[in-house]
């Protein structure tokens, strides 16, 4: 199969397996500039080993992946220049404040602070953390965490941004925040965003999907294409019948 | 991806580290009062029990805290390089240090500006340190001070280096209690930083050559000699070479397809 140059994401036959027992198995799907594509699956599904894999924190011998027609494997710079990442646990130095969280981030890509500066005053903005920037992050709450944590994916401008179940853990109204951002950001900026989430009340009807299960795809397109593949009227209905009931 | 980008990344590394190290007051509080102990009630304990003669570099007959004070610079930096890994699994358990990894940049330049920052912090405490054991009367030749500022950035990045290798064989940080246990009570007893060659010989010819052969026996002699202003070849030599395996060895450990981080597990 062919990598399609214009993904901003393209997978095609991963594998990975841990001391022998598989985690991933034959994993394909591509994922387009502007659209955000929700990894469904229940835990132990390989989300986060799949997650591991496109960050390069694993290497798999068996398949391959490319952001952005960019070789993780060969061109690793490359590809990884184009991927914001928020992790599922937070990543940020508990230590530091909010605004000397953002310069490492921008410092590790080589941003200048004079570039860095007006573009961290803008995410943190449009997150309405602007005014809390001199906080340190120890003092922010779970929601406002994961905020920075967004913002901080974005600074160097990615055209891929990769989130590993970020709302666990937050209370609904921060978590719906985050989710209509996030699929606002796609919508306004073109970014490709790749969603992990076992929560599908997380799903908009213009999402894609894909459905991971014990380390296969079971299905993927777009909602209605789910919707049509499993025979059913809900994703919820549909998700049940794909990983036989074991839905969060 | 130039050499602005490279100059910006490790600046970002060192000043965050240089930062977390000033503001956490306990840690630095805590890095120093383990050689001021050493230096006040256990070498002054141990002064009459133990006579030194002459030995280079010092040309005259010396106290033992005198004798004691590079070996316990050496503590501070072996201390300081396992502290570092140490935070570096826990960086690992919590999740910072994949930003540090996914950054675009080469995961050997990554790791070694992790060092030299780990490495900066410890000869901030070890110039502290020396500001102390100047109070006390331990006084060396003012350009030893200077001297020593080399051998400092070269001890400390060997002892951080093989922090830095532990930290990528251990998979969890309950692990490491008992890495720290194997590795930095032998080597810092099994050394001369609390007794010369020749004293050990005394007692066990067996000792005393696994002392000679121990990297963190080079490092202090090598800052022994770099504090009087003289500069110990073999020792430079020993400690470069041993700097040199345990990053390679450090980065082939950090590498997803190559070391361990591929066989450690996850969701």
């Amino acid at each position: 199969m062919t990598i399609n140059r214009t993904s901003a994401l393209a997978i095609e036959q991963l594998s990975y397996a841990y001391s022998g027992k598989k985690a991933l198995d034959q994993v394909s799907f591509s994922i387009q500039p502007g659209e955000c594509t929700l990894l469904l699956g229940p835990n132990g599904a390989g989300k986060s080993t799949l997650f591991s894999l496109i960050t390069r924190l694993y290497d798999s011998r068996d398949g391959q992946i490319n952001l952005c027609g960019y070789d993780i494997k060969r061109q690793t710079r490359l590809a990884l220049a184009k991927l914001g990442v928020v992790f599922q646990q937070s990543t940020l130095d508990m230590d530091l404040t909010v605004m000397q969280n953002l310069l490492y981030h921008t410092a590790l890509h080589g941003i200048a602070n004079k570039v860095a500066l007006p573009r961290i005053q803008q995410e943190l903005e449009r997150l309405n953390m602007f005014e809390r920037r001199f906080e340190k992050i120890r003092q922010l709450n779970g929601g406002h965490k994961r905020r920075v944590e967004i913002a901080r994916a974005l600074l160097h401008k990615p055209a891929l941004l990769l989130l590993d179940e970020p709302t666990v853990g937050l209370d609904v109204p921060s978590r719906l925040a985050i989710v209509d951002y996030v699929h606002q950001l796609a919508a306004d900026e073109n970014l490709a965003v790749l969603w992990a989430s076992h929560l599908i009340d997380e799903i908009f009807p213009d999402d894609h999907l894909v459905v991971l299960h014990k380390g296969c795809v079971k299905a993927k397109g777009t909602v209605d294409e789910v919707l049509a593949a499993t025979e059913t009227s809900s994703i919820k209905d549909a998700f049940y019948s794909l990983t036989q009931g074991e839905a969060s | 991806m130039n050499l602005v980008h490279y100059w910006r990344a490790m600046s970002g590394i060192i000043g965050r580290e240089l930062w977390r190290f000033i503001t956490q007051r306990e840690r630095f509080i805590s890095a120093l009062v383990r050689p001021l102990i050493w230096l006040f009630v256990f070498a002054a304990g141990f002064r009459a029990a133990l006579g030194l003669a002459i030995t280079p570099p010092y040309e005259t007959y010396i106290l033992y805290e005198v004798y004691i004070t590079p070996g316990l610079i050496g503590m501070i930096q072996l201390f300081n390089g396992m502290q570092s890994s140490l935070s570096m699994v826990y960086d690992r358990e919590m999740g910072s240090m994949r930003i540090l990894m996914v950054c675009p940049l080469p995961r050997w330049f990554l790791l070694l500006s992790k060092l030299l920052a780990g490495t900066f912090v410890s000869i901030l405490q070890v110039y502290v340190f020396l500001a102390i054991a100047w109070f006390y009367d331990i006084h060396a030749p003012w350009q030893g001070y200077l001297w020593v500022m080399p051998t400092l950035i070269l001890s400390g990045l060997m002892l951080g280096a093989l922090g830095l290798l532990l930290s990528s064989f251990i998979k969890q940080l309950e692990n490491f209690a008992g890495v720290m246990n194997f590795v930095i009570f032998p080597m810092f007893f099994m050394s001369t930083a609390l007794y010369p060659l020749w004293k050990m010989k005394e007692s066990s010819a067996l000792l005393a050559k696994l002392a000679e052969y121990n990297p963190f026996s080079q490092a202090v002699e090598l800052i022994r000699f770099a504090l009087y202003g003289q500069f110990d070849q073999q020792a430079f030599f020993y400690t470069l070479s041993a700097f040199i395996v345990f990053m390679a060895a450090a980065i082939v450990g950090y590498n997803p397809s190559k070391g361990m981080m591929s066989k450690k597990g996850g969701g």
